[in-house]
């Protein structure tokens, strides 16, 4: 049977980029249609007529929207490299840490990144607070997901790579070897880790991007 | 095989009670322990060092936090008895994007409702009116968002009915003339014991809020 698999996203976007490494880890093949946040598509509007918003998955025709949403429908959809745990316990704390990261961490960086010089110094200790705890998940493993990446991993790919370059255009050192040895050898695991390396644009590339646009990515945050 | 299942939470939390409504569906014994926000117990910081927050869903001594996970949780544990998920990965996927909507706006729209007041509190009235509008769209014509069964969606939003009241008296409008088709669906939802066991009078949770808006100042 032909399947129609079709990832409606943004290049830069980290977001994006999740469901590209979940589908990639499970082999599908799909066609990427690059939208304009902008201008957005008739299409865009119609598969997500509630956000408006990328990345939506369009499986059949059927459209599946929000990326934490779209990685569990991944993994329960088509079989291969397993992307949750199967105990359900460990399931939770997956989708915890997911939520953890996207909730908590993505917008302290975004924060501390940002602020102004009065409220940069809180930010950036709130920050570094939340990275620690994100850091002691890891346990002695080689990813969040044990030794092979799995949904925290994905999940955590703003923290693997676009971060490094948000510190780099707003010149703030916070990810140090020395204050997070264990996350920093994370993101160099994980950054040349195969299905990573092959899914992540152009480093050169994104650091323009973002230096033009001096301002928190967007992607699926409009 | 005994379980232990402990349950920390605030009677008045819409998060708790879709916890509660979760575990009386699969007819799971639980302990309930009422929690004091303002006196944190060592034990709801021991199970939730990160939020420091209610629900907590602790389950032979290994806690599950956030009350959406927990109840997917306890949706995959006692799976033998009414799933609250789907079984079709793509309507799980809808379940889930709703039930995400729901916790993305509902509850901050309703809390503008009753903690502002004037030009702040219309706008959080209509932005908690939209997004009601938009959730009785989701629902359409079934019985419940779950089609013909009450489901994980059902569980997300029903307890948010118990709060209608309160939101409806500080607002001074009334959701059931704008979503008569929501209410209606709540008072089927209601009908379920695990749900009428679940939520507290609508009267008490004012009582709550009046006695919350005197504690924070914004009487």
């Amino acid at each position: 049977m032909a399947e129609q698999v079709k990832l409606f996203g943004v290049w830069a976007s980290p977001f994006t980029r999740r469901i590209e490494i979940a589908l990639k880890l499970k082999g599908v093949e799909y066609e990427f249609v690059e939208e304009d946040l902008v201008n957005k598509s008739d299409l865009l509007v119609k598969y997500n007529p509630i956000h408006k918003k990328v990345p939506v998955l369009l499986h059949n025709g059927n459209p599946i929207c929000e990326s934490v949403v779209i990685m569990e429908y991944i993994d329960e959809t088509w079989k291969g490299a397993p992307i949750l745990p199967r105990d359900p316990y460990e399931r939770a704390m997956a989708r915890f840490w997911a939520k953890f990261i996207d909730d908590k961490c993505v917008p302290a960086i975004w924060k501390a990144c940002w602020s102004n010089d009065e409220e940069q110094e809180n930010a950036i200790e709130e920050a570094c607070e939340l990275l620690k705890t994100l850091e002691a998940q890891l346990k002695g493993n080689k990813f969040f997901g044990g030794q092979t990446i799995g949904f925290v991993d994905i999940a955590a790919n703003t923290i693997g790579f676009w971060l490094g370059i948000l510190l780099e255009i707003v010149e703030l050192e916070l990810l140090t070897e020395e204050k997070f040895p264990k996350l920093c050898k994370w993101i160099d695991d994980y950054v040349n880790c195969s299905v990573i390396k092959e899914n992540l644009p152009p480093r050169d590339k994104l650091l323009a991007y973002f230096r033009a646009r001096q301002q928190p990515p967007t992607g699926s945050k409009d | 095989m005994g379980d232990e299942v402990v349950l920390l939470s605030i009677w008045p939390s819409m998060f708790g009670m879709r916890v509660q409504i979760a575990l009386e569906e699969k007819g799971v014994k639980y302990e309930y322990k009422e929690e004091d926000l303002i006196n944190k117990s060592a034990l709801l910081l021991k199970m939730n060092p990160i939020h420091k927050k209610v629900p907590v869903l602790i389950h032979n001594g290994k806690p599950v936090c956030e009350s959406s996970i927990a109840v997917q949780y306890i949706d995959e544990v006692w799976k033998d008895k009414f799933p609250l998920l789907p079984s079709d990965p793509y309507q799980r996927a809808q379940a889930r994007f709703w039930a995400d909507y729901i916790d993305k706006k509902i509850y901050d729209a309703g809390r503008k409702v009753w903690t502002t007041k004037g030009e702040d509190q219309e706008v959080g009235k209509k932005e908690f009116i939209d997004c009601l509008k938009v959730l009785e769209g989701a629902l359409g014509d079934n019985p419940y968002f779950g089609g013909e069964e009450f489901g994980f969606v059902d569980v997300s939003l029903v307890p948010f009915y118990c709060w209608f009241y309160s939101y409806e008296t500080c607002g001074n409008f009334s959701i059931e003339a704008e979503c008569p088709k929501l209410i209606a669906w709540a008072k089927r939802c209601r009908e379920r014991e695990s749900v009428s066991k679940s939520l507290p009078d609508p009267q008490k949770i004012y009582d709550f809020v009046l006695q919350l808006k005197k504690r924070i100042g914004l009487e």
